[in-house]
């Protein structure tokens, strides 16, 4: 009778085997599929941080208009590559002489992914909405510059500003400018109606954004009929799913040290463009030690830009030595203000009696927050000032008390506005507490001058405004992209809040 | 025993009617206001007011409570007014993957704890045991993350014979499902059993030592025959609440192993709805857990009667 329970033991363990090996052999034929041949209507791409919704228009967040802007839906004007501002739903525009107002010409043929055609009183309707209590975004202070909007006929719109204003059309190529249809904005939480070249087909929360391409679009079909968008916390995760194949492009990466197995492997391309995001040491102006000039400057004085830059993003991203990117028209190299100096940051300090001084520097817990404190840190030290790292949970602890209560002395944080110069600065009651007295008057000329003084303008208005120090601006965040060697048209530069997907194709 | 249950039973409920205040009161002290997430940078104070009477968190908190509790009894845990989606069949969703993936490591871990544990004991003075034994503690000291890690890394891509990560549903594709489940049920598994070993490993020492396996033995029973029809039903008990309490942790506690495998779990749906203070979906998520946890205490219970006949004989 010993025999019994050892065979049946034997006969367990093989059961056992065999189920494990048909598993395996399962799992392994599926993982096979998965890599072969790749379906060129198909594109999987990697994201970081899901939208919670996909309404921009009473919903913060980079995520939304990142998956929806330029896909799903489109404004009358966008902006290229270079940052230019391009014709889109509207096929031209004329300014009046006051440059008050502006008259659109509207494309033929458009229509709205739920059937309904686009013309003139869609843009009135939309850019009235903003303006309205439906939109209860913070953005929508950009369209509080105008006045009125008026049809002229189905294919033709007047805006009529109360002053001119070269700030506003920009903005009209964001979110703000987004063209809504009057019976598509019941559910724009989950059912969002545009006129772009995608329609949203399924979301499965917590996973990813499906989106098909639309056989009724207007102009020429995108590359890809249908991009999956996926949503990753982790980047490890992110680069695995691109070495397994699980997807075909890892858009503006946040883990530039994960980039090196990439760079030398000819099956992929790695692509570093430049974003509207500035990574701003933020100093709170209206509070001790910081409300003294000279202890600003000394801050930016103890600070070597370009080894906080490579020791935190791996040398990626641009310095600038001010608050805008290099894609912005009133752009300017203005690193020599203030170059790295810790001897004179030493004499500012000694001068402003602020030796020895302790301050606490409130660090977000965001990447990129991260590994900057710890450097900064350690050159302020190297001067005499003793920064205490306390972190705060973002955004939900972060807005709360540095952005609102102004309860901080030092942080720093990713500014990903698109030429949000004034925004941070004209504006008194920001949370950076800037003294805008200087910069009031020309930040108003520049925006109601033509297009050369605005320029000219603005380039002033940040020339006072660095020279102040009111935050010192690291580097510009880089727009880190991995795909796979076949993928085309990816665009490398973030210069608008959307990643165009249309523009995509395999080769 | 029908008392023992109906007691359990109202235990559980008064529990669960505990969970709802405290859970509801410690959301509201959370810092961070949903209308101020929701608003953004760059928001007005009148934004924020009208996003907070939008979501309603400007009423009493009495108000609130009741709004959500008068919910949660038709089973309805209500739309979420951050991401405005239906919670429970969010939930519904989360609470599956969940319970699939922990369920699937527990039987791993079992199975593989029980022989290694018992192994452990009867050879406690030789090196096999031995090696058990210092097998376990390494195994315990390991993050469970990082065992992930190196298992995407090994079988995922320097193999290719798995997806490094993701999950699909099994009504969907099988196969995928199957081949998505086998390595973060590795990685959980992996600590989980070298937690059990060293449970089992002292459940069945202490049963070696009891006088009635002496007597076994005495009868005239092997070793290994007087512990497996004598001693490991004994053993089982304090193996059993083990079991039961880490059954529990780990449904929340996979998070970090959802994190490596982006498995859209309970624990990440957690935390995702934490950082936006989306605080009706956090709320109900809590007490899906809590559900969880006192239904596994329960059935603990249940199953400690069918196990000692003691136990049954003092409640009959």
């Amino acid at each position: 009778m010993q025999a019994t329970p050892t065979s049946r033991r034997r006969k367990t363990g093989a059961l056992l085997a065999a189920v494990l090996g048909a598993t395996l052999l399962l799992s392994a034929c599926n993982a096979g599929a998965g890599t072969g041949a790749r379906d060129p209507q198909q594109l999987v791409v990697a994201l970081t941080g899901e939208p919670v919704n996909l309404d921009f228009t009473t919903t913060a967040g980079a995520a939304i208009p990142q998956a929806m802007m330029a896909n799903v839906y489109e404004g009358l004007v966008t902006v290229d590559q270079t940052g230019a501002i391009q014709p889109l739903l509207a096929t031209g525009w004329e300014t009046s002489a006051d440059n008050k107002s502006y008259t659109f010409t509207l494309v033929q043929g458009a229509t709205f992914s739920n059937g309904a055609a686009f013309d003139a009183s869609d843009v009135k309707f939309s850019i009235e909405r903003v303006k309205s209590d439906a939109w209860l975004n913070g953005l929508k202070s950009k369209m509080d510059v105008v006045d009125d909007v008026v049809v002229n006929s189905p294919t033709s719109v007047t805006v009529n500003l109360s002053r001119p204003s070269q700030a506003w059309l920009y903005s009209m190529t964001t979110l703000v400018g987004a063209m809504f249809d009057p019976s598509g904005v019941d559910d724009l939480a989950n059912k969002p109606v545009g006129t772009g070249p995608y329609a949203l087909e399924s979301w499965a929360r917590g996973e990813s954004i499906s989106l098909v391409a639309r056989p009724d679009y207007r102009g020429a079909a995108p590359g890809i009929a249908r991009v999956t968008l996926r949503y990753f916390a982790d980047a490890i995760a992110t680069t695995n799913a691109l070495s397994s194949g699980d997807v075909d492009v890892i858009y503006n990466m946040q883990a530039p040290e994960l980039l090196s197995s990439f760079e030398s492997n000819p099956g992929y391309q790695v692509i570093e463009g430049t974003s509207n995001g500035e990574i701003i040491l933020s100093m709170n102006n209206k509070a001790k030690p910081f409300n003294d000039k000279r202890v600003r400057q000394a801050v930016l004085y103890a600070i070597d830009r370009k080894s906080v830059r490579d020791t935190a993003w791996n040398g990626l991203g641009a310095l600038v030595g001010g608050p805008v990117p290099p894609t912005d028209p009133y752009y300017e190299d203005l690193n020599e203000l203030y170059p790295f100096d810790p001897a004179k940051a030493r004499a500012l300090l000694k001068e402003a009696g602020a030796e020895n001084l302790k301050i606490t520097f409130t660090v977000p817990t965001r990447p990129y927050a991260t590994a900057v404190s710890e450097i900064v840190q350690s050159q302020l030290r190297d001067v005499g000032i003793d920064a205490r790292i306390a972190s705060a949970e973002f955004p939900a602890v972060w807005l709360d008390t540095v952005f609102n209560r102004h309860d901080y002395q030092m942080s720093v944080v990713l500014a990903v506005e698109a030429r949000d110069v004034l925004t941070m600065f004209n504006n008194p009651d920001y949370y950076i507490g800037y003294d805008n007295s200087k910069i009031k008057a020309e930040a108003a000329a520049a925006d109601a001058a033509d297009t050369a003084n605005y320029v000219a303008g603005m380039k002033n208005v940040v020339r006072t405004i660095v020279d102040d120090a009111p935050v010192d601006t690291l580097f510009i965040f880089p727009n880190i992209s991995v795909a796979k060697a076949g993928i085309t048209g990816l665009s490398a530069n973030s210069v608008s809040e959307a990643l165009n997907l249309a523009t995509i194709a395999w080769s | 025993m029908l008392v023992r249950i109906a007691g359990n039973l109202a235990r559980f409920l008064l529990s669960l009617l505990a969970a709802t205040v405290l859970v509801f009161a410690l959301m509201r002290v959370l810092p961070g206001d949903p209308a101020v997430i929701a608003a953004g940078q760059n928001a007005s104070p009148e934004i924020v007011a009208s996003l907070a009477r939008q979501f309603g968190t400007d009423r009493p908190l009495p108000v609130q409570y009741w709004d959500w509790f008068s919910g949660l009894w038709r089973g309805d845990f209500g739309v979420s007014y951050v991401t405005r989606a239906d919670i429970s069949p969010l939930v519904a969703d989360k609470v599956q993957v969940s319970l699939i993936l922990v369920s699937a490591a527990m039987v791993l871990a079992l199975a593989i704890a029980i022989p290694a544990g018992t192994l452990a004991a009867v050879r406690h003075n030789k090196p096999s045991g031995a090696l058990v034994s210092a097998a376990s503690q390494l195994g315990i000291a390991i993050p469970g993350f990082l065992l992930g890690i190196v298992l995407v890394s090994f079988f995922a891509l320097r193999l290719g014979w798995l997806p490094a990560n993701g999950w699909v549903a099994p009504g969907v594709d099988f196969a995928g499902f199957l081949s998505r489940l086998v390595l973060p049920v590795m990685a959980l598994a992996g600590v989980q059993s070298a937690i059990l070993v060293r449970y089992i490993r002292s459940a069945v020492l202490e049963v070696m030592h009891e006088d009635y396996l002496r007597t076994a033995r005495a009868k005239g029973l092997s070793r290994m025959r007087a512990l497996g029809r004598h001693g490991l039903r004994n053993a089982a008990i304090p193996v059993l609440t083990v079991t039961g309490v880490q059954f529990s942790a780990l449904i929340i506690g996979a998070v970090v192993i959802e994190r490596v495998f982006v498995i859209p779990g309970l624990g990440s749906m957690l935390l995702a709805a934490v950082g936006n203070r989306d605080l009706l979906t956090v709320q109900s998520v809590v007490m899906v857990l809590v559900a969880i946890t006192l239904i596994v205490n329960l059935l603990v219970d249940v199953l400690y009667t069918v196990l000692d006949p003691r136990i049954r004989a003092a409640v009959r």
